[in-house]
Parts: structure tokens; sequence; C-alpha cells
């Protein structure tokens, strides 16, 4: 019954997706009217913190090599951790603005542990092209929950923020186990799935 | 009689340009699953099951985007639609 790789990353992009929509949705009404109903307000912060806790199963029982048990391990402190921090902030019980860096250092570490723990160059096959492009991506991003620190009412940054989990989203969904990029895999990589 | 306020009484309720951006958020999600499963019908297991077990059947990333498309425009928009309407009518 335990899914097959490819499906996690699915699964956990369908949670970034909501994350994503969720989010541009409070850019677009205003934070003050996203959190009118309490059950609304949690909807995003629960959703980062449930999914750094379901990084730590990932992390058991997807590890493949010591790198990916550093990397999926890294992964699941810095979501969790930042997701608490979110829920608090939703809560009332941190206040300070500079907790938006929770985030970004939560997009730095994943953003390096994706660099990090990808051993093979970027056209070696579409997963290791996607881990380079998320690394960077994430490593990116990051100035977005930073931007937010030092600027929390910026429609910019949070713009950016909420698409930032869209984009993940869409890449994580166009992985897939051993399978080609722009026409490119390495013989090395194994035998092709469809 | 106020004219204006028998106007404003009579105007039907028009959409904010953020209630139809937000509006469109969910529409638009499902619209891209389904476009995908139709450029990748291949990603749709179901139409041709060949043995598949659960997860090769059910979790496809069209069927998913699909799902979180709907999610949000029949769990969350509803709500924040009223919420919007509610804080436009406040704010007259």
């Amino acid at each position: 019954m335990q899914p097959p790789a490819e499906h996690v990353h699915w699964l956990f992009a369908t949670g970034f997706l909501v994350l994503g929509l969720c989010l541009l949705a409070e850019v677009v009404v205003g934070t003050d009217v996203w959190r009118l109903r309490a059950w609304r307000a949690y909807l995003w912060p629960g959703m980062a913190f449930a999914l750094g806790v379901l990084m730590w199963p990932v992390m058991v029982f997807y590890t493949n090599s010591t790198i990916h048990m550093l990397a999926h391990g890294a992964w699941a402190e810095v979501m969790t951790f930042a997701g608490a921090v979110e829920l608090a902030r939703v809560r009332g019980k941190l206040r300070s603005s500079a907790w938006s860096l929770a985030m970004a250092a939560a997009f730095l570490v994943s953003g390096l542990a994706f660099l990090v723990h990808e051993q093979n160059a970027w056209f070696f096959m579409r997963s290791a092209f996607l881990h380079h492009l998320l690394g960077w991506t994430l490593l990116v991003a990051s100035v977005f929950p930073l931007a937010r620190s030092v600027r929390p009412r910026s429609s910019f940054a949070a713009a950016g923020f909420a698409l930032t989990f869209v984009v993940i989203a869409v890449m994580l969904y166009c992985d897939r186990d051993v399978a080609p990029v722009f026409g490119h895999i390495s013989p090395l990589a194994g035998e092709q799935h469809r | 009689m106020n004219a204006e306020f028998v106007s404003e009484l009579e105007a039907p309720a028009r959409s904010t340009v953020r209630a139809r951006v937000v509006s469109a958020l969910g529409p638009v999600t499902a619209l891209a699953g389904v476009v995908w499963a139709i450029v990748q019908p291949y990603r749709i297991t179901l139409l041709h099951p060949d043995g598949e077990s659960f997860w090769w059947l059910l979790v496809q990333p069209p069927l998913l985007v699909i799902a979180v498309g709907l999610f949000f425009y029949f769990a969350v928009l509803p709500g924040l639609l009223a919420d919007l309407e509610e804080g436009r009518a406040t704010s007259r």
C-alpha cells in the first residue's frame, strides 16, 4: 500500500497547489477578509505544518542513501518549524513580522537540500533536471518571505510568495521516476517508464 | 426619496474585480487539469485500466489538479465571496 516515490511527489504537489491557491486568494481579497473565518485563517499555515509533518515518514520510508535521508530530514525540520511559526502567528502568539524569516530559512534550506542531494547533472533525466530547477527556484524565491519580514504589507512580496508554491507544485507534478527531459536521458538512468 | 439610494438598491449585485479574480482561481485550476488530461490522456489510467494498483488509477496529476480546483471552488470560495461582499457593504 506504500505509494511509489513519484506519487509522493504528486501528493506533495497537491498540497503545495492548495497552499498556493489559498495564498493567492489571500493576496486578492486582503488578509483582513481572508481571516474573517477562523478555519480559513488556519488553512494554509495548517497545511504548511501538515506538509512538514508528512515529510518525516518520507524521510523514513523513501531513503535510498545517506544524503537523501539528510536532505529529507532537513526539509522535514524546516517545513515543520516554518508551519508551526505561521500557525503561532495566526493565533497571535507571535507578533513580530521578523518571524517570516522562518519561512525564508525553510526556502533556503530546502533549496540547498535539493541541490546538494541531487548527485547527477541537469540533463541526466527528468527528475535530476527538476531537482536542480526546484533547488534554484527555492533559493531565488527565498527573497519573497525575506521581503515579507521587512515589508509585511507588500502585495508584491505576498504574490511572489504565493506563486512560488504554485510553481513548485507544477514542477513536482512533472516529476516522474525514469523519464527524459527535453529529449535527454542518460543510458545510465535505467529503463524509461512509458 | 433619495434617488441615488434607490438606484443603489435596484442595481444588481455587481461583482468586484477582486471577486471575479478570486472566483476564477478554482475553475482555471480545474481547467488546467482537464487540458492536461486531454494533452496526455495516457496519464488517466482510469480510462483504460489494465490491472493498475490504486495509486496508478486514482493518484494521477491531472486528476489531482482538477480535485484542487474543485475543492477551492466549492469549499473555500463561497464563504470568501460572502465575506468579501459583507466587507464591501460595511465599508459603504
